[in-house]
Order: structure tokens, then C-alpha cells, then sequence
């Protein structure tokens, strides 16, 4: 192996990556700019678009309840509900959004409260329909605390406390530190974005050097000159694991900034009002690229060796195309509830990085499976990169016509 | 000097099961003279050239450039060649003067050397109007001298041409077969292949007929103007490609 060869050809190899407006997309723009825009930009539109919906009066039709007037006056006098009159196709009224929600009063239904027969109270609503939900979720609101009033009424009656009915509380409580359950929550994510992005950053290049050196003809000229192969591969090599760590280091900087600007932004609450703070320390964020490193070279050599066996740019995207699949496949998996790391699930590449990371970012570290998990996707990428040079020794690959 | 002993390439096609590509060819270029490989498409003038070039292995047999075996060394080989084909194309995102130099660094020219030389070849062929010019934004011309200058930077003593001219126009063709004519004046060994008969005519000291991977005839013109009794080369290449032509279609 010449080095200086390898390094003359990287050195080329990278003058003309950053001179490549595809390669320059996929490896900078979009790891910079993805996370910003999908978090903030997303949450924020989330956000103002819940707020306005909230904000909303719903329009609500009573069905039935002509021999309740009590409930019905309580429903009417609610400033939170728009009751409209009674329209027989209140359904499609519904289906239609010109209402958002129903209820439907069952017949002598104050006359079965006095006596003390139950009775069901229906809302009916457009499932998967925010505004409608709201306004289901408002009747079905009402109607509890209008119940709550009738049982303490029944209770007073006879002489009972409000306690009768809740003899003790109930209450969860975490005792995680805050980090642990942000990375517990967020760690699947970040190891996935992280794994794709790997990718997605290596696969421009791995086509450009390879494929699209044949397409433009370009495959022979380099032959001709008197560097070895070994150290050609080496040195596009070389130039693709560059592009995929960019893309990795830049997707992490990237997140870290999104995730603080969320932060300062309060826009990221937990279901208790209580702000998920995403505490990516330093460690963390070494550790995660260090986990991302063997992987980083196992999609540089695969994406390289396969897109070799194209004649042209265009087909060799559509061989990686499917190659996309088999490595979000992993990698959705991890995030997946229950997929916890085990010593088999170690030695399966893309999945083992994922939920190493994810435990990682949550500051868990059993370096046992850390350590199986480097070496296994080394030794990976080490076969890879094996495939890689002797791919590009057949001639029935570098000039299939 | 380029020596061929019995060179052949085959080839595993799918279709047609095994495709002799090149069949036992040999024969010698001598420095200071240019030899004109001559066959019609798919004769296997591009396999004999790559083989030389080290780019293809042979299957059979082995030729020697500068007394180095292009199956054994085949490094040293093509530090011995320029290369230049139709199919050797430019990197578009590099300009032409960061094209040569990359190609001399490759050939192991030190910075210095290499400074010198490209402004050396870049003055004689008059490339300093574009040296700083994109590949991709060149003009075909342009194109065709840089791709000179790549094969000359490392001023090499063997020179391979594969139909070096197909496919341009005549002033950027007239551009190569005088770049050709150069080369053999500075001793190096040329070997050049074509379809085209006038070019052959013009340029090639010694001309060998290749068909169907097999090398039929070769010599100089007055050689085989005498040895098949015609004056003109066309008919000559009926004459002895023809008879096998007419067999293979029968």
C-alpha cells in the first residue's frame, strides 16, 4: 500500500466533492437544516395549530332530552359549546365538520336520576379529528363534573362525606433523573437519525466515485495511471467515510442545538406540564459518534461495493434503493417499545448501534455491550471493505456493458 | 519497445457462452515508429490496447512495455504509457491544469518536476488560456489537448491510442494525429488503433489487420501493397479480412 497515493487521490477525490451540489445536499444541508426544521419548525406548527383549535367554540346538537330541562339549560349555558338546533342529519353534520360533536340524551333521563336508575349519556364525535375530539372531550368533561354533582347530592343526602367514594389516592412518581427519562424517550430517535444519516451521507459519494465515474467515463482514464487499485479503492474509500461521519457529526450538532432551542422554547412539555430537558452531555455526544464510527465504514464499503456493479448514476440508485430498507428496517426496530439490547441483538449491525445509542444518550453505559458491539460492526466493516477491493479487481464489473 | 507473445482475452457472456475477444496476437513496436492497429468494430483492437495499457488481464500469453510484463509489473507499465482513448474521459469538477497535475503526482512527479512540466506542455499546446477553466465547461478541442497533457505529463515512452480520433471533428482530429506524429519524432513507441483507412495511410509506419481477434497480416504499407497486389488500403482490408467475413456470415 502507497499512502502517498492514497492521500494524492483522497485529496481529489474531496476537491471534487465539495464541488458537487448533490454531495453537498445530502451531507451538509440536510443534517444542518433537517433537525431544526423538522423539530422547531414542526413542534412550533404543532403547537400554534393545537392552540388555535383549542381556541375554537365547538359547535355541539343535542339529540333528544325534550323531558330534561335542567341538563339541557346547564349544556345551553356553557360559554366553552355553541349549541346549534336539531338537524336530523346531524351524522353527516358531523362527517361534514358543520358540527364537531353530539349528544344524545336517553328519553326520561332526569326521571331515571331521581330514582335512581342508571342511565348512558352518548357523544358521539369524528374519531381522529382534532376540533371534534375537543369538542367530545368538553361534553364528556361536562357531563362528569354535572355526575360528580349529582353523587355528592345523593351522598349529602344521606349523610355521607365526599370521601366515601375514593377511600385512598393513587399517584405515580419518577424517580429517573430528568436526562435518563428525556434519553429514554428521545434515544431510540437520535441513534436512528443518526444511523440514517450514516447513510444517507455516504451514498451520494459511493455512487459519484464509483457508477458515476463509469458513466462519465472517467474509470479508464484512472486505470491507465500507474497507482494501484488497492490504493485507489482506498482513497475514494476514504473520501465516502468522510461524507458519512460529516453528515453524522453535523446531524449530532444538529440535534443538540434543536433539542436546546426546543428547550428555551418550552415548546417540548411532558404529558405533566414538566419540560423534558434533553441533556446531550459531552460524553454522550462522543459516544455516540465513537459507536457511529465502524458503522460509518461498514455503509461506506457496502454502498460502495454494490454501486460499482452499476453502469450509470440512475442504476445504481436504484440498487441502494432497496439497500435504504434493509437498513431502516434496524434501525426502526430499535425504536420499537420492549427492544431492549441483548447479547444476540448485539451482534446484529444497524439494530445493536441503534439501541446502543439509545442507552447511551439515557446514560446508561454497559460497556460489555459496547465493547461486542464496536468490535462485531468493525469486523463487519473490515469484510466490507475486504468486498470492496476485490469488487473493484473484476473486470466483468468495471466494464459491464 | 511493446512486445506481444500470444495474446489472448476471453470473455463469459450469458448469451453467447465464451467470446474470444483476442486470439494468440503477437507482435513488436519498435521506438521512433508508429504502429496502426487496423480492424473494423469489434475486431478486438480495444481488448489488445487495454491488455497493454494493464488495464485488462490477458487470459493468455503476456506482452512486454519497456521490458516490464504486464502481467507481473503491471504498475511499472503504466508508468511507461500515455493512455488516451474516446472512452478516457475528464473529471468535470476539476480544471484542466488541476487534471494534469493529479495524473503527474500519480506518475510520482515531485511538486517541482511537476510544475515544470505542466508548464512546459501547458505553453506547447497552448492551454494557458483555459488552465483554470472547469473540464466540464471546456470545449471538445480543449477537451482532447488536456487529455494530451495527461498523457504526456509523466512524458512517458510508450504511447497507446485507441481510436483517439472517433467521433471529433476534423481540426480537433487533425490536433491528435499531429500530437501523434510528435510522439514518434521524440522516439517514443506509438501504437494506434482505427477503423479509418486514410488516417492509417497517413500516419502508421507499420500496420497490422486484426479480425475477429486475430492479427491476420501486418507490415509496412509498401509491404502489403505488394504482398496482396493493391495499391489502395481498403482494398487491401477486403482482401484479407473479406474471404473470413464472407465465412463467418455463411
Amino acid at each position: 500500500m502507497n499512502l502517498n497515493a492514497v492521500g494524492i487521490v483522497y485529496r481529489k477525490e474531496f476537491t471534487e466533492w465539495v464541488r458537487d451540489r448533490r454531495t453537498l445536499i445530502s451531507t451538509v444541508l440536510v443534517p444542518l437544516f433537517l433537525f431544526p426544521l423538522m423539530m422547531v419548525g414542526f413542534s412550533a406548527l404543532a403547537v400554534v395549530m393545537v392552540g388555535k383549535a383549542e381556541k375554537e367554540t365547538p359547535k355541539i346538537m343535542i339529540l333528544g332530552g325534550e323531558d330534561s330541562p335542567q341538563l339541557i339549560a346547564s349544556i345551553k349555558k356553557l360559554d366553552s359549546l355553541e349549541i346549534v338546533p336539531y338537524a336530523a342529519n346531524w351524522k353527516d353534520e358531523i362527517s361534514n365538520k358543520d358540527i364537531r360533536a353530539a349528544v344524545e340524551i336517553p328519553k326520561g333521563f332526569e326521571k331515571s336520576l331521581e330514582t335512581g336508575q342508571s342511565e348512558t349519556v352518548k357523544i358521539y364525535f369524528y374519531d381522529g379529528e382534532m376540533k371534534s375530539s375537543f369538542g367530545a372531550n368538553r361534553l364528556e368533561k361536562f357531563l362528569k363534573d354535572y355526575r360528580d354533582t349529582v353523587v355528592k347530592d345523593r351522598l349529602a343526602v344521606k349523610n355521607l362525606p365526599a370521601s366515601v367514594l375514593s377511600p385512598f389516592a393513587i399517584k405515580q412518581e419518577n424517580v429517573a433523573p430528568p436526562e435518563k427519562v428525556s434519553g429514554a424517550t428521545f434515544g431510540s430517535f437520535i441513534g436512528y437519525t443518526v444511523i440514517i444519516l450514516c447513510m444517507t451521507g455516504a451514498m451520494y459519494p459511493a455512487i459519484d466515485l464509483t457508477a458515476g465515474e463509469k458513466e462519465r467515463g472517467t474509470m479508464e482514464t484512472i486505470l491507465s495511471s500507474p497507482i494501484s487499485r488497492m490504493d485507489l479503492v482506498l482513497g475514494k474509500f476514504l473520501l465516502v467515510f468522510s461524507a458519512s461521519l460529516a453528515t453524522a457529526i453535523l446531524s449530532v450538532i444538529s440535534m443538540g442545538t434543536s433539542f436546546a432551542i426546543l428547550g428555551h422554547t418550552n415548546l417540548m412539555n411532558s404529558s405533566g406540564g414538566q419540560t423534558l430537558a434533553l441533556n446531550l452531555g459531552l460524553l454522550s455526544v462522543v459516544s455516540v459518534f465513537v459507536m457511529a464510527l465502524p458503522l460509518a465504514f461498514l455503509f461506506s464499503a457496502v454502498l460502495m461495493t454494490i454501486a460499482l456493479f452499476a453502469k450509470s448514476y440512475k442504476e445504481a440508485q436504484s440498487y441502494l434503493t432497496p439497500m435504504t430498507f434493509v437498513i431502516v428496517i434496524p434501525a426502526v426496530a430499535s425504536i420499537m417499545p420492549g427492544v431492549e439490547l441483548t447479547p444476540k441483538l448485539a451482534l446484529i449491525p444497524v439494530l445493536n448501534t441503534s439501541l446502543v445509542c439509545k442507552e447511551i444518550i439515557s446514560g446508561t453505559y454497559h460497556w460489555n455491550s459496547i465493547a461486542l458491539i464496536f468490535a462485531s460492526t468493525c469486523v463487519y466493516a473490515g469484510v466490507a471493505l475486504f468486498l470492496a477491493f476485490k469488487t473493484f479487481q473484476r473486470e466483468s464489473v468495471l466494464f459491464r456493458s | 519497445m511493446i512486445e506481444a507473445r500470444g495474446l489472448s482475452k476471453r470473455f463469459q457472456d450469458n448469451k453467447r457462452g465464451e467470446i474470444r475477444a483476442v486470439d494468440d496476437v503477437s507482435f513488436r513496436c519498435e521506438p521512433g515508429r508508429i504502429y496502426g492497429l487496423l480492424g473494423a468494430n469489434g475486431a478486438g483492437k480495444t481488448t489488445t490496447l487495454r491488455i497493454l495499457a494493464t488495464i485488462l488481464e490477458p487470459s493468455d500469453g503476456t506482452a512486454l512495455v519497456c521490458g516490464y510484463d504486464v502481467v507481473e509489473e503491471p504498475e511499472k507499465v503504466r508508468a511507461n504509457v500515455g493512455f488516451l482513448s474516446t472512452a478516457t474521459a475528464l473529471y468535470p469538477r476539476l480544471t484542466a491544469q488541476e487534471l494534469v497535475e493529479y495524473f503527474g503526482r500519480l506518475n510520482g512527479l515531485d511538486e517541482t518536476t511537476l510544475k515544470k512540466r505542466v508548464d512546459e506542455i501547458f505553453n506547447r499546446l497552448d492551454m494557458n488560456g483555459f488552465r483554470d477553466r472547469r473540464c466540464d465547461k471546456l470545449s471538445t478541442g480543449m477537451k482532447q489537448k488536456t487529455s494530451i497533457a495527461r498523457t504526456l505529463v509523466h512524458d512517458p515512452p510508450v504511447m497507446i491510442f485507441d481510436e483517439p480520433t472517433l467521433g471529433l471533428d476534423i481540426m480537433t482530429a487533425r490536433t491528435i494525429t499531429t500530437f501523434i506524429r510528435e510522439c514518434r519524432d521524440r522516439g517514443k513507441t506509438v501504437i494506434f488503433s482505427t477503423h479509418i483507412m486514410s488516417e492509417v495511410e497517413k500516419l502508421c509506419d507499420v500496420i497490422g489487420i486484426i479480425h475477429d481477434g486475430k492479427l491476420l497480416t501486418e507490415g509496412t504499407l509498401g509491404e502489403l501493397r505488394e504482398r496482396y497486389a493493391e495499391q489502395d488500403l481498403e482494398e487491401i482490408f477486403v482482401k484479407v479480412v473479406g474471404p473470413l467475413q464472407a465465412k463467418a456470415e455463411a
